[in-house]
């Protein structure tokens, strides 16, 4: 790498958005750059000076007021109502800052993705972790996401279909929450993980192969799907094609 | 209260062109629209606000143009298909704040204080004995931190506040901006490397 380069790409280390294998060049370089290396730390100090001086303003409660009456008005507000929704508006914002739409950014970098996906895969096969809510039922699980992702995935029962619904988790991918439905095809597993993109088209499904796991990935109506399981590549093409079929019938049935 | 009043009366602003014009019915769909709207919208008004006073550096032009932004969030929200919540209000709320620059620049008499350039000369690294980054850290100085960012042109104290203020990743940047990821990681590396000098040049001239 040279300094051009990582003039650029420190920040990008410094922001946490650098994927594994930038991190580990952007770090070689620093091991053996002066300059590089005393900028980094630099910038690192600016931006923990910059953070801890809290720079951001709070909107005049006047302003609040106005854009308020500045609305239409809901229909009966109850004072409970508007307090829930307030709550319900803080904890989604606090998930989205978290910025779980990040991951669209790194979707360059797909096969990071794809080997953090099989690593959460493999982490859900441990003991004892597979699921965080046991349920054959999808009104059980669904329920059981809200509140804890910013989007919940659709749970979707394919049990008619060889697909037994075994439950839901809550996973991360990279530091993300993301949620994980969770099903099994004979003694198989397969992971199901959703997460939101700014991205609304549909992706139709591929197939990629990652440390001998079958990884079936696409997208649809704002979110990404990545089904991941050690059954043939053909199975998870079967599971992936009645899911979406599901889908489409749950929506427009 | 009708929507878009104004409290400062007598203020001309290109940001009530078109409020005004929000009579808005109240049937039950507006009712519930009105409902998601604000769960979805009010929770990010500081964050819009303090983009707002960042962009424009006036308090008064700031709660204008973030007042602006929510009447055309909400006009538009049936659209709302994504991205994320707040890179949409930051996009919107930039268009509304463009259209103030133009105003400004097209009415010499409301032409306000021009953008200091920012000292683009001044070499980017800087060999010192003592950083003087370390000293700033140590004082905190808010304020200084504060009016040097507000020093910065345009683009790169948006992407840097955008960032380092209002906690957006990168493709949310993009997103807000509508320039491509690439643009945002070389803006935000010129705004750090600009800031870095200004603190430098003023840790070395103590007024």
């Amino acid at each position: 790498m040279t300094c051009d380069e990582a003039e650029i790409l420190l920040h990008a280390l410094i922001d946490g958005e650098l994927d594994a294998s930038h991190v580990r060049e952007i770090e070689a370089h620093v091991a053996q750059c002066p300059r590089c290396a005393a900028a980094l730390a630099a910038y690192r100090q600016m931006n923990q000076a910059i953070a801890s001086a809290d720079l951001s303003y709070r909107a005049p409660p006047a302003l609040r007021r106005r854009i308020e009456a500045a609305l239409p008005q809901p229909a009966n507000p109850s004072r409970r109502a508007m307090l829930r929704g307030f709550a319900l508006g803080s904890a989604v914002s606090a998930i989205a800052a978290s910025g779980l739409v990040a991951i669209a950014l790194r979707s360059d970098d797909q096969e990071r993705i794809l080997s953090e996906i099989v690593s959460a895969h493999l982490r859900s096969l441990q003991a004892g972790h597979l699921t965080d809510v046991v349920s054959t039922d999808q009104h059980t699980v669904k329920p059981w996401f809200d509140g804890k992702v910013d989007v919940a995935p659709p749970v979707i029962d394919l049990t008619a279909q060889g697909f037994t619904l075994i439950g839901g988790r809550l996973d991360y991918v990279g530091t993300r929450p993301i949620g994980a439905v969770v099903y099994k095809r004979r003694a198989h597993v397969i992971n199901l993980f959703v997460a939101q993109t700014a991205n609304t088209e549909h992706r139709a499904a591929r197939t990629e192969t990652l440390q001998g796991y079958n990884i079936r990935y696409w997208s649809d109506r704002g979110l990404n799907f990545w089904a991941v399981s050690d059954i043939g590549a053909d199975e998870l093409a079967e599971f992936s094609e009645k899911f979406e079929a599901a889908t489409r019938a749950n929506t427009e049935g | 209260m009708v929507p878009g009043r104004r409290t400062r009366a007598g203020r001309a602003s290109a940001f009530s062109a078109t409020a005004g014009q929000e009579a808005m019915p109240v049937s039950s769909n507006d009712s519930d629209k009105a409902r998601r709207f604000r769960e979805m919208a009010l929770p990010y008004l500081d964050d819009v606000y303090t983009l707002a006073r960042y962009l424009l550096r006036n308090p008064a032009d700031a709660e204008d143009a973030v007042q602006e932004c929510y009447l055309r969030a909400l006009r538009h929200f049936d659209g709302y298909r994504g991205p994320a919540m707040k890179p949409w209000l930051f996009a919107i709320l930039r268009n509304v704040c463009h259209a103030e620059f133009a105003r400004r620049a097209a009415s010499p008499a409301g032409a306000i204080d021009d953008v200091p350039e920012a000292p683009e000369q001044t070499p980017l690294w800087h060999e010192a004995q003592e950083t003087p980054e370390a000293q700033m850290l140590r004082k905190r100085d808010a304020a200084a931190i504060h009016r040097l960012i507000d020093a910065l042109a345009e683009p790169f104290r948006e992407t840097l506040v955008l960032r380092d203020i209002n906690n957006l990743s990168y493709r949310e940047i993009a997103d807000a901006v509508g320039a491509p990821v690439g643009t945002v990681m070389s803006r935000l590396a010129r705004a750090r490397a600009m800031l870095r000098s200004a603190w430098i040049a003023e840790q070395e001239q103590p007024k």
